[in-house]
């Protein structure tokens, strides 16, 4: 080979190469998988929501017409509102109660500390359809939740958790809340476990207490994963389909309906694809956005 | 910063040619067409070795029994022919049809819902091939009342349902009753409730018992419509519930009598008469817990009288009160009929198989796994047993009474809509007025776009 040729894993300190078609040519074959798998599908999305198609026969052209109906619809405005619910219980909580159980695991000395660590874990790793089909039985009228609330005397609180216009939506953000906690804490006590322990001998030295001592030395350190936790959660929570469509199918009357619901519905079930894949494209540019948010607050050092 | 930059450029620009590349417009080249082309034969000893795709949904536990026999049998008469089996649920089938259809290889034959959310939109798409010809070479008039052949019937365009052409053929009829536990009544001290009004007095003694009087499950929002149904037999009359129900033009949802059916169901709620939380309830929890001994009545298809009685054993009844006029009326019809598409490479094979699996001695397979026969019914009726009150009722509805068809065959989207509309009157979110409105308005809504 002639010069201009760079060899991976070298540092980017150096020059960069003189020719970008050999770096291309390294690109090509991940490129080709990315533009069949990812690029095209979404390309014909983009196409097909220019259309008024009902997924079987002719189709006609109606320009942008697709995108008018949405911003009109008030369903859809809905299932976008309930969307952003579901990012404080798939977000904002888990980073909470995550920033506190990270901060405990890693500053006391727990015995055991992996295998707590495994349990917190843990639901990260079940299908999601399994863990909602768990949940829907937890909620049942008749299930284990309404009968410990009964145990202990809490009659009045036991309701239909998946059938109930008010509770039905924060029922569902738990188990989503459920599920992130693990991840957001793992992430964060791998963070943790870079702070030198001399930091906070000298923090306690200077006489600052746990508190303070977290707010001065701890969170900042854990900046970084917090940004990734964010973006990781804050797109599974914009993205959630499997756990509406197990639990509730968007129910009871349109309570918990989220986009991607609304997605397949008029996709599948009314046979209106070209709303459906205008409303998916207007989902993943609004997915876009909001990490690029997050992590342009997160950069910025 | 600035890489990345320069990487979304090259993405969107990838995206764009990809696009340019994807040029041709969605549903195109995809057409099978509504013509019926060539010589037809009912004779298929002779066309070589061939293979036969089909997708059912007859997952429960006596439909599963009865296409695996069926389709054993129709191989063994046929040693040429090999049936490729995809079996699904009922939701799972109608999410995927769609796509399979308009795929290259779409599978030969095909269960299809009748209503216009499916086998309309089919029709209208010239994704189903019309089965006239084969009709007249089988005979099928004759094996099929024309009350049942209605229900896959549609005119070229898929405007008209219930008039045209036919489409398919069904294995069995289902309709829509009350199931209940004897036990329960008894200790109640009260009969099998002849009319509404006996029905109503019932469910306030089961109350005033303590017990559960109804069960329902309707966490999935179709399991509402088969209790509305048969109550709104009762109040409105069946040529107005016919038209309503296959979105044929002419009438309306805002009537007071239809405001008066949603209304009693309201009542029923706010009487405690069901479960408390019906639209957090699994739909199989449901008559589970009536199984379980929990709750005297159920409302529901007979397609759970299988299931019931295997769990009850003697101990279920099924039954369907009389409207006003001394007979019943209640919603019903035929099971998914079977569909030939216009893919299909061998459509007498493909018609030899819809004969053989609706043919006289299919239903006595039928009627052996616990199935109710769309045809023969009465000859084939079990002794005693649950099935055996499916099978009255069924016959009593469909000679003096009012078969009514499903509601959710009406527009594309009546399904859904009438399954929220459903869960918000039953939680007291709309009222009856409210609620026929906006059924009025998915109704109204199709019927002009179809003028």
């Amino acid at each position: 080979m002639s010069d201009g040729t760079t060899t991976v894993g070298r540092s980017a300190t150096r020059r960069p190469a003189r020719s970008g078609w050999v770096a291309w040519a390294y690109l090509a074959p991940a490129l080709l998988i990315y533009g069949a798998f990812l690029l095209f599908p979404l390309g014909r999305a983009a196409q097909y929501s220019l259309f008024e198609w009902d997924g079987l026969g002719e189709s006609t052209f109606v320009g942008l017409d697709n995108y008018v109906e949405i911003l009109y619809d008030e369903r859809l405005r809905e299932a976008f509102w309930h969307a952003l619910v579901l990012v404080f219980f798939y977000a904002v909580l888990p980073l909470a109660i995550g920033l506190v159980l990270a901060a405990l695991l890693t500053r006391s000395q727990v015995r055991g500390l992996g295998f707590f660590r495994s349990v917190i874990f843990l639901p990260q790793v079940i299908a999601m359809v399994v863990v909602a089909v768990t949940w829907r039985q937890i909620y049942a009228p008749d299930g284990p939740l309404n009968g410990f609330l009964r145990l202990i005397g809490l009659d009045s609180l036991t309701r239909p958790w998946l059938g109930d216009y008010t509770f039905t939506l924060p029922a569902v953000g738990l188990i989503g809340t459920w599920v992130c906690t693990g991840l957001v804490t793992v992430l964060l006590m791998a963070g943790m476990s870079r702070v030198p322990r001399e930091l906070y001998e000298a923090a306690r030295l200077d006489g600052s207490g746990p508190v303070r001592e977290f707010f001065a030395i701890t969170l900042p350190t854990v900046r970084g994963e917090i940004t990734v936790a964010l973006t990781l959660t804050i797109v599974a929570a914009l993205k959630t389909f499997d756990l509406v469509y197990v639990t509730t199918s968007g129910g009871p009357g349109t309570s918990t309906t989220v986009p991607s619901y609304e997605i397949y519905r008029r996709a599948f079930q009314l046979g209106d694809v070209g709303v459906a894949t205008a409303v998916g494209i207007v989902l993943t540019i609004i997915v876009f956005a909001i990490n690029g948010v997050v992590n342009m607050i997160g950069d910025r050092k | 910063m600035k890489r990345n930059i320069r990487f979304s450029t090259v993405a969107l620009g990838g995206a764009a040619l990809v696009f340019a590349l994807a040029g041709c417009a969605p549903g195109t080249g995809s057409t099978g067409g509504n013509e019926t082309t060539g010589e037809i034969s009912t004779d298929i000893s002779g066309v070589g070795d061939v293979t036969l795709t089909v997708w059912d949904q007859e997952v429960r536990g006596g439909q599963n029994e009865q296409m695996e026999q069926l389709n054993a049998a129709f191989m063994e008469k046929y040693p040429n022919v090999t049936i490729d089996r995809n079996s699904q649920s009922f939701d799972d089938l109608a999410t995927t049809l769609r796509l399979a259809l308009t795929d290259a290889d779409a599978p030969d034959v095909v269960q299809a819902n009748n209503g216009r959310n499916t086998m309309g939109q089919f029709v209208a798409a010239e994704q189903l091939r019309p089965l006239d010809d084969y009709a007249e070479a089988y005979g099928w008039a004759d094996r099929f009342s024309p009350s049942v052949l209605q229900y896959s019937t549609y005119s070229d365009d898929a405007k008209v349902f219930g008039d045209g052409s036919l489409y398919g053929l069904p294995q069995v009829g289902e309709v829509v009753g009350i199931f209940y536990s004897k036990s329960k009544l008894e200790s109640l001290g009260l009969e099998v409730p002849t009319d509404w009004t006996e029905f109503d007095a019932a469910l306030k003694a089961a109350k005033a018992a303590g017990e559960t009087p109804m069960q329902l499950g309707n966490i999935e929002k179709w399991p509402a419509l088969h209790v509305f149904g048969p109550l709104q037999g009762d109040h409105v009359d069946a040529e107005v519930i016919t038209d309503l129900g296959l979105g044929n033009a002419g009438q309306s949802w805002t009537t007071p009598e239809n405001v008066e059916a949603a209304a009693t169901l309201q009542g029923w709620v706010d009487a405690g008469y069901f479960n408390d939380g019906v639209n957090g309830t699994d739909y199989d929890a449901a008559w589970q817990a009536l199984a379980g001994g929990d709750g005297v009545f159920l409302i529901g298809g007979s397609w759970l009288a299988a299931d019931l009685g295997d769990a009850m054993g003697d101990d279920v009844g099924f039954f369907i009160p009389n409207t006003g006029d001394g007979t019943p009326a209640t919603t019903g019809g035929t099971g998914l009929p079977f569909t030939i598409t216009s893919a299909a490479d061998n459509t007498d094979v493909a018609a030899a198989y819809l004969d053989f699996i609706t043919s006289d001695e299919a239903m006595e397979v039928l009627a052996e796994t616990g199935n109710l026969p769309v045809n023969r019914t009465a000859e084939l009726a079990p002794d005693s047993g649950v099935q055996a009150d499916v099978f009255t009722v069924f016959g009593d509805v469909t000679g003096d009474g009012s078969l009514l068809p499903y509601l959710d065959y009406a527009t594309p989207t009546f399904g859904d809509t009438m399954g929220q509309a459903l869960q918000d009157l039953l939680a007291g979110q709309a009222t009856p007025e409210q609620f026929t409105e906006t059924l009025e308005a998915d109704y109204s809504e199709f019927v002009a776009s179809n003028e």
